[in-house]
This record gives structure tokens, sequence and C-alpha cells, in this order.
């Protein structure tokens, strides 16, 4: 059953969407196939769609990891581009040391810097009661702000589109291989494994058991003697750190440098990730998965004339039911009824 | 000019208290659905979606039928669409109000911005369209000061005050305002006396769909005569922080809305008074942002939620 609710909320999103695109006079179906292609059809949708991946399963691993502590991080947006701007920084920084020392020290800029920023939503929360959401909110928007200044300000380099100067060449991560255009970024590996990381902190480890038990209930916790504060403070800290590890892997391993509107909503796909991975760290790879799928074909949707925001409308109507599951169960359960089968 | 002066001379202006006014219009709709969604027990934080979706639907019916107060009602059945959604999973469903919020503030963004092209031709930004009058005082011309500030403004920002008159006394002053705290504070207790729960949380909720998509209605054909896709950019989150500093209440709400509104109105005056460099002036924008922050969070002990609030209510 537990599967079956994010399927089935996928699969109505879907139709939902389907009547949308009929409203603007075009074919569902075509739609949907264009979409398929886009997003499998052959290697380089493929390379597309996994370098897409990389940041969502952190960000969903962010967002979900707050939601097991009861933690609502909406803010992995602007944690992730802290994340990139102190990894651009360090690694613009690094001349010409060796990459064993430029990648992980890279690395760990951006991880600090998603840290740092949940941290302050973190703190807030726990010594003076703001609530999450809220700070967050306005950390993301205090993010953008900050990048856009960086970019037309002092790291602002060349023409056009504001960005700043490429990382050094020894603080970017070699792609695992070359598709045409695209590449098959080195940084899945990272996000998997932090998948595995985050599985295990929280099933095998004391420090994650108390994580859980304050998101179970914080009364009880508390009065089994797991500080609360400290818990707070701590999830954010992890939670941005994951989201800030995926806005040094999008500088590390894809565009190399920030540039303005560096994120583009891929800290509150996080959000939609973790919902319907349900927080466990190997459904949001799942997760990811999906909505990397989506998004690299919707992009491919714009050629039959759909405008790829059709994506933001699934992910949003699958949110939807995945908070209002029990229409869903119950849904489930008549038609199992209807069939003759078992309701469990 | 240095900050300090600029601030001074910013503040002495009439101009500084009539964007002021524009600024806080529709931050004090937003909180005001705010207060009336949470009051009754559901937290709404899906007013930012709300927000967007009817300042879209304000512009595409007026574009239509070429009248602005038709596009005025479009808001507001968007609006209600949307809340009665909201209201739907979190008081018939128990779905957490969170998520569902969530997911109408992408749904919101995702119909807005899918549906320009088809119907503008263009993503961005929508044609410019009719724009309901304003309120002009002719008389008031001659009168230094207030002249300026009263000259000529929306009929929102009016009715956005009538608003919190109307909001504070039905809460506080009649049946209806007593049974939506009871339900707000101890729903268990207002069924037993023979309240209906679930019928006055919808009326919270649907409230806040009505007062938010005038607000969006007051961004798109109130001040602008357009609609751009990054409409509401956070108000609908800042018209929560008013609600949480306003202590849950219209005219705290109120006051709040006008302190974030003066915030921003202090940004546009500062980028075009101080002499300093573009990049620094766009850093300004944060200004807002971070009042917010400071104000959440320092205020935040004085003020307590309705002790039901964002926990549905299931009959046993």
């Amino acid at each position: 059953m537990s599967i079956l609710v994010p399927v089935t909320s996928v699969i109505i999103a879907l139709l939902i969407a389907a009547v949308v695109i009929l409203l603007i006079g075009k074919n569902p179906l075509n739609a949907y196939w264009v979409m398929l292609k886009g997003a499998f059809g052959g290697k380089a949708a493929w390379a597309a769609n996994i370098s897409k991946m990389m940041p969502l399963v952190l960000t969903g691993l962010a967002v979900g990891f707050g939601f097991r502590a009861g933690i609502f991080n909406i803010g992995a947006e602007g944690q992730l581009m802290m994340g990139a701007i102190f990894a651009t920084f360090v690694g613009i920084n690094l001349g010409n040391i060796s990459p064993i020392i430029a990648i992980p020290i890279t690395m760990l800029a951006g991880i600090l810097g998603g840290a740092f920023w949940a941290s302050i939503a973190g703190y807030l929360k726990a010594t003076t009661g703001a609530h999450e959401v809220i700070t967050t909110i306005m950390l993301n928007w205090i993010a953008v702000y900050l990048t856009n200044y960086f970019v037309v300000g002092p790291l602002a380099v060349g023409q056009g589109v504001p960005k700043s100067p490429e990382i050094a060449q020894s603080a970017q991560l070699p792609p695992l291989m070359t598709v045409q255009a695209n590449t098959l970024p080195s940084g899945i590996i990272v996000s998997i494994v932090a998948a595995i990381l985050v599985y295990i902190l929280l099933d095998r480890t004391t420090t994650g058991y108390e994580i859980k038990a304050v998101g179970y209930n914080p009364y009880a916790a508390e009065a089994g003697a797991i500080s609360l504060k400290k818990n707070i403070v701590l999830t954010m800290a992890i939670s941005g750190a994951l989201a800030g590890l995926a806005g040094a892997m999008e500088v590390m391993a894809i565009h190399h440098r920030i540039f303005g509107d560096f994120s583009g909503g891929k800290g509150f796909d996080g959000i939609s990730i973790a919902l319907i991975g349900q927080n466990n760290p190997i459904g949001i790879i799942f997760a990811a998965f999906l909505i990397s799928s989506l998004r690299t074909g919707s992009n491919a949707m714009q050629f039959a004339k759909v405008p790829d925001d059709i994506v933001t409308i699934i992910q949003g109507i699958i949110i939807f039911l995945v908070a209002a599951d029990r229409i869903v169960r119950t849904l489930l359960v008549k038609m199992a009824i209807s069939k003759g089968g078992e309701t469990k | 000019m240095n900050v300090f002066q600029a601030v001074i001379y910013s503040l002495s202006t009439p101009i500084f208290y009539k964007l002021m006014l524009l600024s806080a219009t529709p931050l004090i709709f937003a909180a005001l659905g705010g207060v009336f969604s949470e009051v009754t027990g559901v937290t709404n934080i899906a007013l930012e979606g709300i927000m967007k979706i009817s300042a879209f639907s304000a512009v595409v019916f007026t574009f239509y039928t070429g009248n602005p107060w038709l596009g005025l009602i479009g808001a507001l059945i968007s609006g209600l669409v949307f809340a009665w959604l909201h209201a739907y999973v979190s008081i018939r469903w128990s779905a957490d109000q969170i998520v569902s919020a969530t997911a109408l503030i992408l749904i919101a963004s995702g119909l807005s911005a899918f549906l320009m092209e088809p119907i503008f031709g263009q993503s961005g930004q929508s044609d410019f369209v009719a724009k309901i009058p304003k309120l002009k005082m002719d008389f008031l011309k001659d009168v230094p000061f207030f002249g300026q500030i009263f000259d000529e403004l929306s009929i929102f920002v009016y009715l956005a005050f009538i608003a919190v008159a109307l909001s504070w006394f039905l809460i506080y002053k009649t049946p209806l305002g007593l049974r939506m705290r009871a339900v707000g504070e101890n729903p268990k207790s207002a069924d037993t006396l023979g309240v209906n729960v679930f019928r006055i949380r919808y009326f919270g909720v649907l409230m806040s769909g009505i007062l938010a998509a005038l607000g969006g209605a007051y961004l798109s054909i109130g001040e602008l005569g357009q609609f751009q896709e990054n409409m509401p950019s956070g108000k609908g989150f800042i018209a929560l922080a008013a609600m949480i500093l306003g202590n849950w209440n219209p005219v705290g709400a109120m006051w709040a809305a006008i302190l974030f509104g003066a915030a921003d109105a202090l940004n546009i005056q500062l980028q075009s008074i101080l002499d300093i460099p573009s990049e620094m002036k766009a850093l300004l924008n944060l200004l807002p942002f971070v009042i917010t922050i400071i104000v959440v969070s320092g205020f935040v002990g004085k003020t307590r939620p309705p002790a039901a609030d964002g926990i549905p209510y299931e009959k046993e």
C-alpha cells in the first residue's frame, strides 16, 4: 500500500495534466510520447536525465531528512545557492593544487555554505520559536538576491548573462563519460553515496534515532532526555549541508561557475521528491529519477508546443494527492472491493 | 548623501508614505486572509499561491471581457476554488496542511505560467489590460503633504482598511466570530456545544481565499495592469509573518503589514536617492526579507497562535 499511494498519485496527476493539455488544444498522447522520447530516447537523453537527477537526489534528501525530524525545510533552494556560492568562491581561488585536495575542499565549502544558511533558521527556531517555513523562505529570497549581487558585482566576469569566473580545473569533477553534447556527471555517484549515508545515519546511529524520535513526538523525546534544541539545529544543519552539496555538485560537475537564477527551482523540487519518496533515502533516489525524467522530457515537449510548466502542475497535483493520501487510499480500497480482491 | 541622511530624507517625503500604503495593501489583504483561516484552526501558507493565481485570473478575465470589474470577479472565483481545495483536503480528509498548501502554490505557479503562452502568445508577462480606476480626490490637491499622498490612490487601498475594520468586528464582536475562535482554540468543546466545526473551518479558509484574491487582484489589475510570472514574489509569505507579528489579530496584522510596507517603500526610495553602485542598490532588495526574519524571530515569543492551529479535527 505504501508504494501504491505515490504511484496512483502520479497516474492521476498525469491524467489531470492530460486534460489541461487538451484544454489548450494540444494532443496529450502526442505530448506524452514526445516527453517519453525526450527523457529516455537514446544515450544523450539519458545523460541529460541523469545530470538533472544528480542535484535532485540531494535536495530531496535535504527536505526528506528535515521531515523525519518534523522540520519543514522549505529553504533547500536558498541553501543550494549558498552552497554554490561558497564552492565557487573556494573553487576559483584554488590555482594549481592537485585535484585530490581541490575536489574535497570545494565540496566541503559547498556543504558548509548550505549548512550555515540552514543553521540560521534552525538556530532561530530553537531559540525564539520562529517558524522555519517563514524563515527559510525569507532566506531563500536573500540567497537569490545575494547570488545576483555576486554575479553582477564582486564576481562579475565577461559579457552577456551575469556570471562568475570558472572554478579552477583541479576543482572540477571529471565526467564519467561524454555523450554528444551531454556529459554523464560523476557527481551522480556522490548523490547516491549521500543517500546511502543518510540511510545509515537515520537507521543505524543514535543521532538518527534521536532525530526520528523528535520528529515522531517532540514531547516524548524531551521526556526521554533528548535535547530538542540541539536536534533542531543539528537537523537543519545536516539538511542544509545536503542542499549545499547539491549546489557544489552543480558548480563542480556541470556549470563550473555560478550565474543569476542559478537554482531554477531545484530546491523546491526537493519538496516534491521527499514527499513522493516518502522521506526514505532509497525512495528519494527513485522519486528524483521520476522528477528528472519529467523535467528532461518536458524540455522536449516544447517542440510539441506544450509549455514545460506542465511539469510544475503535475508535481503540484502529485503532492496534493500525497497530502490527501486518505482520498487515494479510499479510492484504492474501493477499486479493490469492486474487483472482489483483498482490501489490505 | 550618506545612508542615514537618505533614510531621514525619505521619511520626510509624502511619496514614501504613498509607496508604503501601496506596498502594504496586498500584505494587509493576505494577512487578513491568514487570520481568518488560522483563527478557525487551519494554517494556510498557500496565500502566495492564491495571490498568484488570482492576479493571473484577474488579468485573463479582464483581457477577454475588457472590464476590470469582471476581472476582479474572476480573481475571486479562482481564489475561492484554490481555498476550497485546501479546505476540502485539510478539513474533510485531515491532510497535512503545510503539504497541501505547498502543492497549491506549485499548481498556481505551474498553471499561470502554463497558460501564458496559449493566451498571450508569450511567457513571462501578459499584455497590458484595463485597470480598476483609482479614486481621485481633487479637493485634496492643494493640501500640502497629505494631498500628495491621497490625491490619487487605488480603491483597493481603502478597501483594505475597510476589510480590517470589518474583520475585527466580525471576529471579536459577533456570535460567528466567537464560534470561529472557539473552533480554533478547542474544536472538541466547541463541537460539544453544538458548533459545526467543519462548517466554521470552511468559512475561515474560504474567507482567506477571498481576501488573498483581493490582494492578488490588486497587484495585477489594481496597480500594474499586467500579470508577471514572478508576481507576488514572496508577499504571501511576508503576509504570514505580518499575521504572526500581529498576533493573529486583524488590527495587529494591519500594523505589521504597514511596517513591512514601510520597509519596502524605504528600499524603493533608497535605491533612487543613494549615490552608490547599482549592484549595491540591488542588494537593498534584501531589506524587507531581513526585516521579516528579525521581526518573526524577535517578537514571536510574545505572540501565540490559536491552540488548535494546524491540527485536523476528527470526530470520534
